[in-house]
């Protein structure tokens, strides 16, 4: 079991390589193939409709499921190898907040400090104030989860992993929930976080606007495939009809889509 | 076949849980705010239940078995009767079976949705080991406290079979000859065989009820089946391993 005894942010900063990925739950394919290459430093923006395993594809980077076929790694090391988390210091920001509905929201955010005595509790206290005031959070420091808003919880998981101070960043719909100035704030300081850190931050979202602002490069997965990789600029007017239309959807009640499958399956 | 398998599946993880588990006794000292907790949660909680329920087993046993043996003139001898059953019998097995209903369903119900809203995935990407700050207090505080739980349990069956056989008028023993004939039958072998079976019950209690909490999958249905499905593999394995256990304490 390794100590942390410095702060992790000493040393280097990994990129992460999936090579052929393809998971299955059963019968039923999620990912197929997937390879992407995501540079140190670098903020990745993993975008794609509702169910077309953007969720799935960070559980096998965060190393939650070992892959079917295929592997991932983050620098040299394998991410389903449990010894990786030894090595890289490895933060997630789950969708629902995965908080701890046992421990106030100042605990959840002390509690990695704690476990692996990072620190003092003066030096705790300073760490889990600084990031509850990023995220404006220091009135709920002494609520539990079940008292929080949905947004307020999302902010605190975000908060948790601020203060865990990553060398690889995870965020799983980092801004879903949370209102438009919220959502900016959030980019920003996903975007802000890399300045200062070195931090390498994968993100799976929706939003738009965070992808094509704070992105260095992003990816669209369609139906468990990769549909296309490039800087944001390469996807302000995209040729595949696919992808212009997750961009731009035209809400045309004339013909509405889901009448549209009625014809088409008619 | 496919059920054969599950079987042997659960049974291997739940090994493997508590060769885990037990890596990290080393970390104890500094979880010993935990430890405490859990002691409380598993001990002191369960104490009511214990007392109120031993007590009535142990009147009862006194009042069947002073109707029984009555009628071979061996009345006077309930005493090492009661206290026997209860020691090596009924105080460790009432004991793992309240804590079961008690402790073991809900440690399988905390789990498992700490498991089904990702709480544990968080605790795997935090580098934390579920297995260290959730499987292992609890395991060692359900060490230290059935052997208390058992003591309390049998001393409560005890009186309650002292008070039944004084004041029922067709058993008529006063305390004093029912707990000379209890003493003059017990060794501190039939207390350490007690206790020896409690424990082993305790262990396996909790050791089933966290591998079935953090095996599950789903959403909140699948809560619910866990924990009966960890009650009643816990209460299926106290009455096997009883047999089993009580077996091999008579061989050494």
């Amino acid at each position: 079991m390794p100590e942390f005894t410095a702060s992790p942010f000493v040393g280097r900063t990994f990129g992460v390589t999936i090579e052929q990925l393809s998971k299955s739950y059963g019968d039923l394919p999620v990912l197929k193939d997937v390879s992407l290459e995501v540079k140190p430093g670098e903020i990745f923006v993993i975008m794609g409709p509702s169910g077309s395993g953007k969720t799935v594809l960070l559980k096998q980077v965060a190393g939650l499921e070992i892959p079917t076929r295929g592997r991932v790694l983050i620098g040299e090391h394998d991410a389903s190898d449990s010894a990786t988390r030894g090595r890289v210091h490895l933060a997630m920001v789950f969708q629902a907040g995965a908080l701890f509905n046992s421990m106030t929201t100042y605990d959840n955010l002390a509690l990695y400090l704690r476990e692996h005595r990072l620190c003092n509790e003066a030096g705790i206290r300073e760490r889990v104030m600084r990031g509850l005031q990023i995220l404006s959070l220091e009135k709920a420091a002494h609520k539990f989860p079940s008292e929080l808003s949905g947004g307020m919880r999302k902010r605190v998981a975000i908060a948790r992993a601020l203060v865990m101070e990553p060398q690889l960043l995870l965020y799983d719909e980092p801004t879903s929930e949370l209102d438009p100035v919220m959502s900016a704030t959030i980019s920003e300081i996903i975007a802000t976080m890399r300045e200062q850190t070195a931090v390498t931050s994968i993100v799976v979202s929706h939003d738009r606007d965070l992808a094509l602002s704070i992105a260095d490069r992003l990816a669209i997965i369609m139906d468990g495939r990769i549909r296309a990789v490039g800087k944001p600029r390469e996807f302000q007017n995209p040729s595949d009809p696919a992808i212009a239309n997750f961009f731009n959807p035209v809400i045309d009640l004339k013909n509405p889509r889901f009448k549209q499958l009625e014809n088409d399956n008619g | 076949m496919k059920q054969f398998t599950n079987i042997l599946v659960g049974v291997g993880d739940t090994v493997l849980l508590a060769v885990r588990a037990a890596r990290f006794s080393g970390t104890l000292p500094r979880q010993f705010p935990r430890f405490v907790e859990q002691c409380y949660v598993i001990g002191y909680t369960t104490l009511p239940i214990v007392t109120i329920l031993c007590s009535f087993i142990g009147s009862v046993l006194a009042l069947q078995s002073g109707y029984s043996m009555e009628n071979f003139g061996a009345k006077q001898y309930i005493g090492s009767l009661v206290g026997l059953a209860m020691v090596r019998e009924l105080g460790p097995v009432m004991v793992a079976i309240l804590v079961t209903g008690r402790v073991g369903s809900a440690i399988t119900a905390e789990l498992a949705s700490m498991k089904v809203y990702q709480e544990v995935d968080a605790l795997v990407t935090m580098n934390i080991p579920p297995e260290r700050i959730l499987v292992l207090p609890r395991l060692t505080a359900v060490l230290f406290m059935m052997p208390v739980l058992a003591i309390i349990a049998d001393l409560c069956g005890w009186f309650g079979g002292a008070l039944v056989c004084q004041m029922t008028s067709s058993i008529a023993i006063g305390p004093e000859q029912y707990f000379a004939t209890l003493t003059e039958f017990m060794r501190p072998r039939d207390l350490f065989d007690g206790l020896c079976k409690a424990e082993v019950f305790g262990f396996v209690i909790v050791l089933v009820c966290c591998q079935t909490g953090l095996a599950t999958r789903g959403g909140p249905r699948e809560i619910g089946a866990s924990v009966t499905r960890a009650v009643v593999v816990s209460l299926i394995l106290i009455l096997v391993l009883d047999f089993f256990v009580t077996k091999a304490l008579l061989l050494i």
